[in-house]
This record gives structure tokens, C-alpha cells and sequence, in this order.
């Protein structure tokens, strides 16, 4: 079968991507603007074998997906900001207990129930640090259509490698717009598959390199009897409170996934090796801020874009090197300047970091950026 | 006594539980049962949520699933419908299933899912030391309900019968040859199934209302109940207040994954093109 263009929409490019990936089971609760994603996936998962379950709400969801995760099925749900609230406790546990789980949040303004079928960026703190205690995840940022099926497809390859919940960060403006999209042939790429241990004799479902390894994860119901908790465990999986065996897991799993930082980074750069004043964005925010840039760089400003679709664990060390030319930096997004704090973070307080944020439930016009980088100038 | 300790892990041992405590008479009665039935120790995962109850599964040696509070049961219908062949059996406390937990119960009831829930009813949370729970019965002290608990308790059998559970029974830890006989018939049972198991907890609830130790405790829930059986040959003022024991409710239904194996038959018949081309590495272990 050879690459084959399709119409699509940002939901269904994520559910695509994940059947491809193999998707073996979805459980969610409705909620605007994510649903197409639960509806395709009970259309879709039966014609594969896959499970779709619809829950009483979403910490029914996402508990659910850790669970079918645990027997070795690719496990995903979708939301959008009150859902997402909802499975932070569940979030916490798959990312200490390491299991693998897909969620894809197709963000919407808020808080509370806000502007239902508006989007938003509100989410990007909430994706990094919704749960409590310090914990590992990862986050990706879809720019367009295309990059919903490439990002998703990617959240499932991470997720199975390092035994980690990856989140996809979309928005209703990414999630409900259609562009053409070519699909991969099946025969480019490959499936990711979770490493499993050599047999049951001698099994400890927690052992790994203390410097962020990676254990290897039995299915439940293969004669490995191993017991997941919540609780802080020893590499047995054993309940412990002592001081050193929760020191070693905690400073494991944070080294786990925050020491990739760099390796996982994954951005779209533009005009950045020169410019004076850098625009960084996600998302469809980035969208109206690269016409925008654009327009500056074809009237003759030396003006730079960077889009970033890794955005936990947050590449700081690589956007510092991006922007290392930029005198000053705007960040257009549809929040009150979350990822302008990551910015700012990075790029060291001698330079402005200008927040462009919105959260009016509009998306940004290309004037609107250009405004900013004009006045910058 | 020592044959069943091949079903611990015995490296966990010992328990976090006070002594006089419940829970290990209904761990112990789960763990008789499923010798009894012979069933293969890999095919069985036991989930539990948070509360002393919920510690059972961790001392028992199989696939075992200790997840958050009240989420067990949504944790186990994820691993029920993923891998529909494997038993999966429910431990939890009457906080963690009544209330935190309680929407999960009733929603997998309705879907008749074929998970085995045990509820360790002990009036109170242990785990946190004796705050009144959804099962307090009414005028009980707790430490949340200083002057008597002004709450109303659930009757938790007739909730999940109404909520469409096909397999319902109630025991004590008192009656614990019953209780084995209810849990084995449970496990048995193709569809939601739930043994309610009355259990002491004299650290907090005992002491508190002043009924006294472990045996005491034992001997109040003892004394409230009554045999379905017995209560049938009585006149209703002989049953007035009792709380019923043995097998309350048992009837067949199509069971939830069944029917959903069914559905995925009937739409990869429809296109079997489709299943086949796309068809998803990992399914194979699916087939079930
Ligand atoms: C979300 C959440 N809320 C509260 C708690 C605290 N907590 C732990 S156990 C428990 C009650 C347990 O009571 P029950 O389910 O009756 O079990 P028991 O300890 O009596 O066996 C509570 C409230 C928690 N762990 N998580």
C-alpha cells in the first residue's frame, strides 16, 4: 500500500496515528472538543480487535487505560481541560508506577467549564506539574494537522520506551481543522513495541539503572505475579518508606526522562541563525506568528521563528542555543504567559521576554503578531 | 493452614493490620476459595484502592494491582476488557467502594462486567483512623461524627442490585465458612458479582462506640445478622432490623466483555478486509 493523501481533521489524524501505532484500547468521557477522537475510536477499535469503552467520567477513563495498559495493551484516552483536571491523580500514578498511557488533550479556555468550544493554551503548566509531588511526563505540541498523526504516533513510541504517560497538547483550533494529510505507508515505519523481560524466573519489576533506566515491564497475566502500587517500592515492587529506597526511585524516574531533556527536544526553526528578535510559540498559536515573521523577514527585519513540539521535559539548553542571537523575544500563546516563563528561563533575564498572551477564546490573527514585532522592533 | 501460604508472598509478611483486625479472616477466606477452585494462579489479578482492605492484595501472590483511592474497579474493568480471559477480583474497604469509589461500583454493576468485588465492610476508615464512612450506621460515633453519625448508611447489597449486579451475597467475618462458600460462588459467577464481608475494625470502631475488643466488635456484627434462609420462615417484626447474610440475589445476564467480543465478531465479519490489512501486532494475544 503507497502513501495515500487524505482530508482530515486534527482528532482524527491523533486516532489514525494511534491505530497505527496500535492502539489496542480507549476509554474516555465525552467532552467538547476532543470527542471525535472517543467516537472514532468506538467505530474504529472493534474492526482491529481493539477495545473502546465509554466511562462514568474520565478518572473512570484514564484508570481504565492504566489498567488495560498493565496487560500489555497500548492504552490511550482524550479530553479537554475539565477531563484533564479530573485524571491528575491517575496521571501521577502511571507516571510512579510507570505505565505506559497515552493522553491526548485537545485543550479548550478555561478554568471551569469557560468557553467550551473556544480554544486555549491554559493547559501547558497543568501537563507539566498537574499532579502532585515531583513526577516524570512528557509533552508534545501538534502545530497543524499533519503533526497530529506524526506527534501522536511519537507519544505512543515514547511512552512504550520509557514507561511514561506522554501527553499530547492539542487545542480546538488544531483538533477541528482539516487539511490534507499524506499518511505514511505502513511498511516506513514501525510499530513500537514494549520491551519485555526474558522470563518470569527471578523477575523484579522494578530493577534498572538508578541514573534514569528504564525497567523492563511484564504483562499482567503472564506468570510474573508482581505487585503495582502507588506506594513508594524497591525495585521488588515492595512497599517501602524508607528514607534511601524512596530517595533512589524518586531521583530515578526525575533523571528517567528530565537527563533526556535535550535528546527528546523536537522544534521548528525559521530565520533564527540571524535574527534580532526571536518569536517562539506551539501549538496553532504559532500558525499566525510564523505569517507574521514571515512578513517581517520579507520587509527586510531581521526577525526569527521557533515553534516547539517537545514542550516537557522543556529543551532548555537547545531553545537557548536557538535563540542565542535574539536581542529580544515575543511569545504569542493562548495563555497568560506560561510558556513565556519557560522562555524567559532559558533565554536568562538579559534580554525582554515579551508576553503575547490571549485568552479571549479567539485564536491569533497574523496582525496581531505582526503588531507586537513591529512595536519590539 | 500451611498450604495456603504458597498464595503470599511471604517476604511481604508481616501484615500492617492491628490484631483482631477483619481483613485477614476475609484474605484468608478469598484465598481458600480460590484453592478450592483450583484456578491457575496466572490467570488471576487482584486490584484494590487505598485503605487498609485495599493492603490484602499486596501480600498475595499474583498479578496485584494496588491503585488509588476508590478507582480500583475502573482500574480493573481496563484489565477485564483488555484481557477478558483472566479472572479479576476486587478488594476494597466500605470507604473506598461506597464512597470516593462508589460511581465506579454502581457503573460497573450496570455493565455487568464480570469482576468479582469484595467489599470489606468494617463501618468506619481504618486507614485513616476511624472517620465516619458511608456504611457508619446511623447514630454510630466516629471520629468525624463525635456526637453520632447524623448520616443514613447505604444498604451496599440491595445498591448494587439495583444497579444491576447479577451475582449479590453478604457475610461476616464471624461466618467466615460462609463467606468462603459466597466468595468461591462469586468468583464462579459469570458477570458483576459482590460479596459484602462484615468486618471488625476494634482499633477505631470498637473502641470508639465503646462495644469493646476484637471479640466483642465480632460478636455486635454477629448478632445483627440473620441467615436469608432463616429470615424467610420468620414473621417480618423477627426480621425487623436485622441485616441479612447468605446468597441475596443470583441471576444470568450476558456479560459485558462477552458481548463486546461479540460486537468486535460482527464488525471484523463486515470488514474483513480491514481487519486484515490493519490488522494490530498484539491483537493475536487479544483473541480471547
Ligand atoms: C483521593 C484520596 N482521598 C483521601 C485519601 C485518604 N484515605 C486513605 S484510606 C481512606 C479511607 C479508607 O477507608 P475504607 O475504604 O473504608 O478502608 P479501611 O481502611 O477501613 O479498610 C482515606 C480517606 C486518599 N488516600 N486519597
Amino acid at each position: 500500500m503507497a502513501e495515500k493523501a487524505k482530508l482530515m481533521q486534527g482528532n482524527e489524524a491523533c486516532t489514525m496515528a494511534a491505530i497505527a501505532a496500535g492502539l489496542e484500547f480507549f476509554a474516555g468521557y465525552p467532552i467538547t472538543p476532543s470527542t471525535e477522537i472517543a467516537e472514532m475510536c468506538a467505530e474504529e477499535l472493534p474492526k482491529v480487535g481493539g477495545k473502546f469503552i465509554q466511562m462514568e467520567d474520565e478518572i473512570g477513563s484514564i484508570s481504565a487505560c492504566i489498567g488495560a495498559s498493565l496487560t500489555g495493551a497500548k492504552a490511550m484516552t482524550a479530553t479537554s481541560g475539565p477531563g484533564f483536571s479530573l485524571m491528575q491523580e491517575a496521571i501521577g500514578y502511571a507516571s510512579l508506577c510507570e505505565i505506559p498511557v497515552v493522553i491526548i488533550n485537545v485543550q479548550r479556555v478555561g478554568p471551569s467549564t469557560g468557553m467550551p468550544t473556544s480554544p486555549a493554551q491554559g493547559d501547558l503548566m497543568q501537563a507539566r506539574w498537574g499532579t502532585h509531588g515531583d513526577h516524570p511526563v512528557i509533552a508534545l505540541v501538534p502545530g497543524n494537522v499533519k503533526e497530529c498523526y506524526e506527534l501522536t504516533f511519537r507519544a505512543f513510541e515514547l511512552s512504550e520506551k520509557y514507561r511514561v504517560p506522554v501527553i499530547v497538547l492539542s487545542d480546538e483550533v488544531i483538533g477541528h481543522m482539516r487539511e490534507k494529510v499524506v499518511l505514511p505507508d505502513p511498511a516506513n515505519y514501525k510499530i513500537p513495541v514494549r520491551a519485555m523481560p526474558a522470563s518470569p524466573a527471578g523477575y523484579k519489576p522494578y530493577a534498572a539503572d538508578p541514573n534514569g533506566g528504564v525497567p523492563l515491564m511484564a504483562p499482567f497475566g503472564m506468570g510474573y505475579r508482581w505487585h503495582c502500587t502507588g506506594l513508594f517500592h524497591d525495585e521488588n515492587g515492595a512497599p517501602s518508606s524508607k528514607p534511601e529506597v524512596a530517595s533512589t526511585l524518586m531521583r530515578r524516574l526525575e533523571h528517567k526522562v528530565g537527563s533526556r531533556a535535550e535528546e527528546l527536544a523536537d522544534y521548528f526553526a525559521e530565520g533564527l541563525d540571524d535574527c534580532e528578535l526571536a518569536v517562539v510559540s506551539f501549538g496553532s498559536s504559532a500558525m499566525a506568528a510564523l505569517s507574521a515573521v514571515r512578513r517581517a523577514r520579507s520587509e527586510g527585519h531581521k526577525v526569527g521563528m521557533l515553534r516547539l513540539k517537545t514542550v516537557w521535559p522543556f529543551p532548555t539548553k537547545t531553545v537557548r542555543g536557538l535563540l542565542s542571537s535574539a536581542k529580544k523575544i515575543i511569545v504569542p500563546e493562548m495563555n497568560l504567559g506560561q510558556l513565556a516563563l519557560e522562555v524567559e528561563r532559558a533565554a536568562g533575564c538579559d534580554r525582554p521576554v515579551i508576553r503575547l498572551g490571549k485568552v479571549n477564546g479567539e485564536l491569533f490573527h497574523p496582525d496581531e503578531v505582526f503588531a507586537a514585532i513591529k512595536e519590539a522592533l | 493452614m500451611a498450604e495456603f501460604l504458597s498464595y503470599f508472598r511471604q517476604d511481604r509478611l508481616p501484615h500492617i493490620w492491628c490484631p483482631g483486625c477483619g481483613n485477614g479472616t476475609v484474605t484468608g477466606a478469598l484465598v481458600r476459595a480460590i484453592d478450592k477452585l483450583g484456578i491457575d494462579k496466572n490467570n488471576i489479578v487482584m486490584v484494590s484502592g487505598i485503605g487498609c482492605s485495599s493492603r490484602s492484595v499486596g501480600y498475595l501472590d499474583f498479578d496485584t494491582l494496588h491503585t488509588t483511592h476508590g478507582r480500583a474497579i475502573a482500574f480493573a474493568t481496563g484489565v477485564k476488557l483488555a484481557r477478558p480471559r483472566l479472572k479479576v477480583i476486587v478488594i476494597t474497604g466500605d470507604g473506598d467502594s461506597a464512597a470516593i469509589g462508589g460511581n465506579h461500583f454502581i457503573h460497573a454493576a450496570r455493565r455487568n462486567i464480570d469482576i468479582t468485588t469484595i467489599i470489606i465492610n468494617n463501618d468506619t476508615y481504618g486507614m485513616t483512623s476511624g472517620q465516619a464512612s458511608p456504611m457508619t450506621p446511623h447514630g454510630m460515633l466516629g471520629t468525624t461524627a463525635p456526637y453520632g453519625n447524623v448520616e443514613y448508611n447505604f444498604d451496599l447489597c440491595e445498591l448494587a442490585k439495583a444497579a444491576g449486579a447479577t451475582y449479590v451475597a453478604r457475610a461476616t467475618t464471624y461466618h467466615y465458612v460462609l463467606l468462603e462458600e459466597l466468595i468461591s460462588k462469586a468468583i464462579m459467577h459469570k458477570g458483576f458479582s459482590v460479596v459484602e464481608a462484615l468486618s471488625q475494625c476494634p482499633t477505631y470502631f470498637g473502641r470508639k462506640n465503646k462495644i469493646g475488643g476484637p471479640v466483642e466488635t465480632l460478636n455486635w456484627i454477629k448478632d445483627q445478622t440473620i441467615n436469608v434462609k432463616a429470615a424467610a420462615a420468620l414473621p417480618p417484626e423477627k426480621r425487623e432490623g436485622k441485616i441479612l447474610i447468605g446468597e441475596l440475589h443470583n441471576v444470568e445476564k450476558p456479560e459485558f466483555t462477552q458481548q463486546y467480543l461479540e460486537v468486535i465478531a460482527k464488525v471484523q465479519r463486515a470488514n474483513p478486509t480491514y481487519a486484515r490489512n490493519k490488522g494490530v501486532p498484539g491483537c493475536e494475544l487479544n483473541s480471547d
